[in-house]
């Protein structure tokens, strides 16, 4: 079965999204990173979308599910390496992506993490 | 139908006369653009418009000029149109090449019907009726040419009016100046956001001092701004707001969210250094007191 | 179905945002027809108006039929779970959108959008 793989690093999570995700994939990806997040006691996950040309509303609820199923694991989740064109077409969309946070790559996406686990957010 | 086939017939008998007294009305014409059209291309679009309108009159009458009949006329009317609305004639201009075939028409038209002053009435009704159309046809497709180069020139200018600078090691900023409608705000968040990727940006600051009204439009644009640059992990702080501004904002409703605002540029700068982890510090002083 | 439609906005000269609006808006409704219209198809019309150029995308499916389109517009509202943006989104990124529905004989969305 195709899975997305799931990268540790550290105490957080690496998450690489670069093929078309259907409803299957998407559903065993929440089941393998809720696992992973337990499994691991990890603290943050990184979202990475960057070769994502196209985020729609179905992208969009996987993200947020992602979010708050971390989060109720107590693991903080950035989405990383969002492309202009989506993020400009995110807003005209309407997709709210509350609480759900963003950095510009990965690097700035671990600082970020970081910053938040030290201030003791989650 | 009778009535128009006379055009028809009168066009057919007279082209080579028609032909020649229209050209010279045109060139005598104070329209004429003599340094934007040469006189053998003049000639040459007449002589193919009277007798694409020959052979439409023939066929359709005078009547309806949206039927096919009429569609090779149109075609050419539609290109002689765009071509001198690009070359830089006036509407009048472009128009006089229909308009200046009424004359000559007429004059053919009433030694025809010299005998039949009814006929000839109807006649020169049709006519008259039929050139104004045609006429008013090369102005519509005249002002759509002239709207896509201004489109163009706008487009081009707005992108020339939104130049973001980064200020400092992960700092961009933007001064607006002027009016933010939806499709200026396409072209900020594009610039914007190209900047933040390219300087990895943390912050970027959104001067509005040269915004001279913000209504719920502008805000609604600026918040949409603000939002896509935080969805690619930036922060924004918006400065430049005078007090007018800030009364408006408040008086309007606007919710402006948590997004920090500042009334100063360098009010702005300063936060977004002390975000960043950097600040300015001022060195010796002992000398120069 | 997302490339061709890609395809066909960079044939037509559209910008790089204007190409993902559209994608993305294609992306909605062709969901919308797997999940709630059994299948169906999409028809795909390049348009040219004088100097305009534009892209006409239609979905059609022959599914049930939605039964209160003004609802269906409204963001939030969702049958499937989902986050009720397809429709209301879909006309948000584009031009021109038209939508014909009937209860038991399917439903028709139109979208357009302009270089």
């Amino acid at each position: 079965m195709e899975r997305i793989p799931i990268l540790k690093m550290g105490k957080f999570l690496l998450v690489t999204i670069q093929v078309d995700m259907h409803d299957q994939l998407a559903l065993t990806l929440q089941d393998d990173l809720t696992t992973r997040i337990a499994k691991e006691r990890s603290r943050g996950v990184l979202l990475d979308i960057s070769a994502l040309d196209v985020v729609d509303s179905f992208i969009g609820r996987m993200i947020a599910n992602i979010s708050s199923m971390a989060r109720v694991l107590d693991a903080e989740t950035v989405v990383v390496g969002m492309q202009p064109a989506v993020a400009i077409t995110l807003v005209e969309l309407g997709l709210p992506l509350e609480g759900v946070h963003t950095a510009l790559n990965v690097e700035k996406g671990m600082a970020l993490l970081q910053r938040r686990l030290a201030a003791g957010h989650g | 139908m009778k009535a128009s086939s006379r055009i028809a017939g009168v066009i057919h008998t007279h082209e080579k006369d028609l032909l020649v007294e229209w050209v010279k009305a045109q060139l005598a014409a104070s329209t004429l653009r003599g340094d934007l059209l040469k006189e053998a291309d003049l000639r040459e679009q007449s002589r193919t418009f009277l007798s694409g309108m020959q052979a439409a009159t023939q066929k359709a009458g005078s009547e309806d000029v949206d039927g096919p009949a009429w569609a090779d006329v149109k075609s050419q009317l539609n290109e002689l149109s765009r071509v001198r609305a690009l070359a830089g004639f006036s509407p009048s201009e472009t128009a006089t090449f229909v308009f200046s075939l009424k004359q000559p028409l007429f004059s053919r038209l009433s030694k025809e019907l010299k005998s039949d002053p009814e006929a000839l009435a109807a006649e020169l009704w049709s006519a008259t009726v039929l050139l104004d159309k045609l006429g008013l046809y090369t102005t519509e497709i005249y002002q759509k040419s002239r709207e896509s180069v201004i489109e163009r020139q706008q487009t081009e200018l707005l992108e020339l009016s939104t130049p973001v600078v980064e200020l400092w090691d992960d700092i961009v900023a933007l001064p607006l100046v002027g009016t933010l409608d939806s499709n200026r705000t396409q072209i900020v968040m594009e610039t914007l956001l190209q900047k933040i990727v390219q300087t990895s940006a943390s912050i970027a600051i959104i001067d509005i001092t040269g915004v001279p009204t913000v209504d719920t439009l502008v805000a609604q644009h600026l918040l949409k701004t603000v939002a896509a640059t935080r969805l690619m992990g930036a922060d924004c702080i918006i400065s430049g707001i005078r007090p007018q501004i800030a009364q408006t904002i408040v008086h309007l409703g606007v919710n402006l969210g948590e997004v920090t605002t500042k009334a100063t540029l360098a009010d702005a700068f300063l936060v977004a250094l002390k975000r960043t982890g950097s600040s300015i510090q001022k060195v010796g002083g002992a000398e120069t007191a | 179905m997302r490339q061709v439609v890609r395809e066909h906005a960079i044939g037509q000269g559209f910008s790089l945002v204007d190409q993902t609006k559209i994608v993305t808006a294609a992306s909605e409704l062709a969901r919308n027809i797997l999940n709630y219209g059994g299948g169906g198809e999409m028809i795909v019309q390049p348009l040219a108006e004088g100097v305009r150029r534009g892209l006409k995308l239609s979905f059609i499916d022959q599914g049930p039929g939605i039964p209160d389109i003004q609802l269906a517009l409204k963001d939030g509202y969702t049958t499937g779970g989902g986050m009720g943006l397809g429709l209301g989104g879909a006309k948000r990124l584009s031009n021109e959108f038209q939508i014909d529905s009937r209860v038991g004989a399917g439903t028709r969305v139109t979208i357009t959008r302009w270089k």
